[in-house]
């Protein structure tokens, strides 16, 4: 497989851009830029420390927590060993020994196919996809197997629960046609699946330790690999889980509902400060967190409050998870609805490498979808 | 148990088939004689009844052995063997080839830590391999590849503008700047675009080598040609590798697998990635034949693809698989620090002891083909070529915008259009949001 280098292309487009700036990963609201929001985040006790990591470091941290938490943890993939090509397994053969910890061939099908037989005899199997581009080899093992273990046992009571298939996701700026795909809706198409995919380094640990050890079905944990180096925040050193299937107001509004996932909740925070002090209006902004089966109750409860909704995602928007999610709210809040629920997301293409700026969503798409939604 | 189909719907009848000698198969009855000796049915490939229980242990078996011609002083290693059969000047032009690429990848792998261009691969140290291998092909014959074989490329005829258009993805790359760079691709000699999905393209090999098949028995007047399939040790894992070979067994297709084994799949050496004899071992398990050649020996691998493109086009077709051996010193990509997981010196060891150039130029020079002034002026020659093309490449535009959402299918959908539609309202509404001036025509381009 190929490997992509850390670095970012991204400049302002103009001199004059005010919507189309780098995102500042130092100052966005969405990360704890200090250990003092923390405790009350995950309702931890005020003793407890944390340190600032990357999402890298997040994830790597949370293995390490579930290694030593228990020793039915495994961990493998494609040179993990090493330490990841994304670094997100450093040290951690080191620490727990290539028993737990070990490389695999280069074999997608096996790799998830080999957690499922593990996990059906009692272990806890972390297993890693290199590329989430590359996780279709497995797509049989994942759809006809993990998804249908349980139900297909039936009274034998045999599950792959505690099994999670991590893969980085996403587009980067120049990971062209196959290094830059969110398939999260082709496996929250899948019941049986646990479909997750975390916004930040401290989510990522609380639901990737959850993932593990408080939940008892196949999970698909999809990290949006530009946040990998990107973003920063103070992460508890302790272990704690955030619950899946429930997602988190971020910010609260009263005249539209934003509702994302991952990288572009970063883009509708910048569009959503940006409209709110252009148009003067208030926006409230939700993170899924968990795609399938997904939190209905906190988006409709928010949208049926501001009778407005506007869903983004970076994967293509033709049978994406905003198709689900605007459906689910025209069927449970229409009386309430002042305008058609939008769609922000990837067009219905590949993602080219010269063309990836003009592809995917934007923080000037994400306004404009702002804006015509309120004056609609 | 009463049987759901009639015996003769569920037993397969073998029919003879020509292309195969006759001991190799069940000439009509497929069903086991009283007192046989041995097993007989479809699958049990004639086995002998046995007492004594023994099992087969890989170990206790030779290995494959590696075919070379030169030795690592560029001399041959057979002094009786048989002319090589290939004139001095293509092996000049090898040679020259061999430069170009290496040269090519010193400069692009510099240009990507400049930032100049995304992303890069190369192939030190595999130069032979592709190269050679190219040599023994025809124009006409249908090449899929992995993305560590430029070699081949450059062997059949890609140009330096064709190689530089595809890495600085400008309007006269082939793959419309939609690519990551080294995925060329290239219709005349056709050489299909690289994807980066690994072992993907083993199946599709097959497929071709099929249709290639066919096309020759309904117009016996198209030339004969192969399909010539690379990939590398570590894709050999995946699943699609055993599905292409087995298929391009079980349907007698005319392919050339050429398997690069370099030792490494990114970070994970071949002992996490197999533990049989190499990737020719499987070769035999599928029926294949099967030869392992020295990589850095360019005239073994050119003497194993022309013999092994022979075999392919024989008995009405069969597939051939090759295991070409060769370390890579380099890096897996620009994204990668092979430092991090494998000694320095182990690299610095195998550069100074064995290198398809310098094999093939010390054979060069022993020849009198050769000495220090050419080498000089070819790589200077070499060198400010590829600085021009480089240059020109970088300076131009980026495709038109459109080229984004064509191809996806034959023609653009309603809803692509509606999409190109609301795009340029996007860009028209918020001009200072996005720089355009690198694509051609700007916003007119979409």
């Amino acid at each position: 497989m190929l490997r992509l280098h850390g670095r970012s292309y991204s400049t302002a487009p103009t001199p004059s851009a005010r919507l189309n700036l780098p995102i500042d990963y130092k100052s966005t609201p969405l990360l704890h830029h200090t250990s003092t929001s923390l405790s009350n985040a995950f309702d931890l006790p005020s003793s407890s420390t944390s340190k600032s990591m990357n999402l890298y470091q997040a994830i790597n941290a949370a293995l390490r927590t579930a290694l030593s938490s228990s020793s039915k943890v495994m961990l493998f993939g494609e040179d993990v060993a090493f330490g990841g090509v994304f670094r997100c397994s450093m040290d951690l053969q080191t620490e727990f020994g290539s028993e737990r910890v070990f490389n695999t061939p280069l074999t997608e099908q096996g790799i998830v196919g080999f957690a499922i037989g593990a996990a059906a005899e009692g272990m806890k199997p972390v297993a890693e996809i290199q590329f989430a581009d590359y996780v279709f080899p497995a797509f049989d093992q994942i759809v006809n197997e993990a998804a249908k273990f349980r139900y297909r046992e039936g009274r034998t009571g045999v599950n792959v629960g505690g099994m999670v298939i991590r893969m980085p996701c996403g587009a980067v700026g120049h990971g062209a046609l196959y290094h830059s795909q969110s398939p999260e809706a082709l496996f929250a198409h899948i019941p049986g699946l646990q479909v997750v995919i975390p916004r930040s380094p401290s989510q990522a640990k609380g639901l990737l330790l959850a993932s593990i050890f408080e939940n008892n079905n196949p999970v698909v944990f999809m990290e949006p690999k530009v946040l990998y180096r990107a973003a920063v925040e103070h992460v508890p050193n302790e272990y704690y889980t955030i619950p899946l299937n429930k997602a988190e107001v971020l910010k609260p509004g009263n005249d539209l509902t934003m509702i994302s996932y991952g990288q572009p909740l970063y883009l509708c925070s910048a569009a959503i400060a940006a409209a709110e002090k252009a148009l003067g209006a208030s926006v409230e902004l939700i993170d899924l967190r968990t795609i399938y089966p997904w939190d209905r109750e906190t988006v409709l409860d928010s949208v049926k409050k501001t009778g407005r909704a506007v869903v983004v995602h970076e994967s293509m928007i033709n049978y994406g998870v905003g198709a689900e999610v605007a459906a689910t709210i025209q069927d449970g809040a229409f009386l309430r609805l002042e305008a058609p629920v939008k769609r922000v997301a990837g067009w219905s293409t590949h993602t080219g490498l010269t063309y990836e700026k003009l592809i995917l969503p934007d923080v000037a798409r994400i306004y404009d979808a702002i804006k015509q939604t309120l004056e609609y | 148990m009463s049987s759901i189909l009639p015996l003769s719907r569920r037993i397969p009848r073998i029919a003879r088939r020509s292309t195969l000698p006759l001991s190799q198969r069940w000439s009509t009855s497929i069903s086991q004689r009283p007192g046989s000796d041995r097993v007989r049915f479809p699958g049990a490939v004639n086995s002998k009844f046995t007492t004594e229980m023994s099992f087969i242990n890989p170990q206790d078996m030779p290995s494959i052995p590696t075919y070379r011609v030169l030795d690592s002083d560029g001399v041959l290693v057979d002094k009786d063997r048989k002319p090589l059969g290939v004139s001095n000047e293509e092996i000049l032009v090898w040679y020259k080839n061999m430069l170009t690429v290496s040269i090519m990848d010193i400069i692009m792998f510099e240009a990507q830590r400049q930032g100049r261009l995304s992303f890069y691969i190369v192939s030190a140290g595999e130069e032979g391999i592709s190269i050679g291998s190219a040599a023994a092909l025809t124009p006409d014959d249908v090449v899929f590849a992995q993305y560590r074989e430029t070699g081949v490329f450059q062997q059949r005829g890609f140009t330096l503008k064709n190689f530089m258009s595809q890495l600085f993805a400008n309007k006269n790359d082939n793959g419309y700047g939609r690519n990551m760079p080294v995925h060329y691709g290239c219709d005349y000699p056709r050489t299909h675009t690289i994807s980066s999905t690994l072992a993907t393209q083993i199946p599709h090999a097959s497929g071709a080598a099929y249709a290639l098949k066919l096309q020759s028995l309904q117009n016996p007047d198209t030339p004969r040609r192969i399909v010539a399939c690379y990939f590398g040790e570590g894709a050999a894992s995946e699943g699609d590798f055993h599905a292409g070979l087995n298929i391009a067994s079980t349907r007698s297709c005319p392919v050339v697998f050429l398997c690069r084994n370099n030792g490494y799949a990114i970070s994970t050496p071949t002992l996490e990635q197999y533990r049989g004899d190499g990737i020719a071992s499987r070769g035999i398990g599928y029926g294949i034949d099967t030869i392992r050649v020295d990589g850095n020996d360019i005239f073994a691998v050119y003497e194993a693809m022309a013999a092994a493109r022979a075999l392919a086009l024989s008995d009405g077709g069969k597939p051939v698989l090759i295991e070409a051996m060769s370390y890579r010193v380099s890096h897996h990509s620009t994204s990668d620090d092979s430092f991090a997981y494998r000694a320095r010196v182990e690299v610095e060891d195998w550069k100074r002891r064995d290198n398809p150039i310098i094999r093939l130029r010390k054979y060069l020079e022993n020849q009198g083909l050769w000495n220090e002034d050419l080498e000089r002026s070819a790589r200077e020659g070499i060198r400010a070529e590829i600085l021009r093309e480089f240059g020109a490449a970088e300076r131009e535009k980026k495709p038109e915008i459109r080229m984004a959402f064509e191809g996806v299918y034959d023609e653009v959908t309603d809803e692509a259009r509606g999409q190109m539609g609301e795009l340029k309202r996007i860009l028209e509404t918020y001009p200072e949001e996005y720089d355009l001036r690198a694509f051609e025509r700007g916003i007119e381009g979409l």
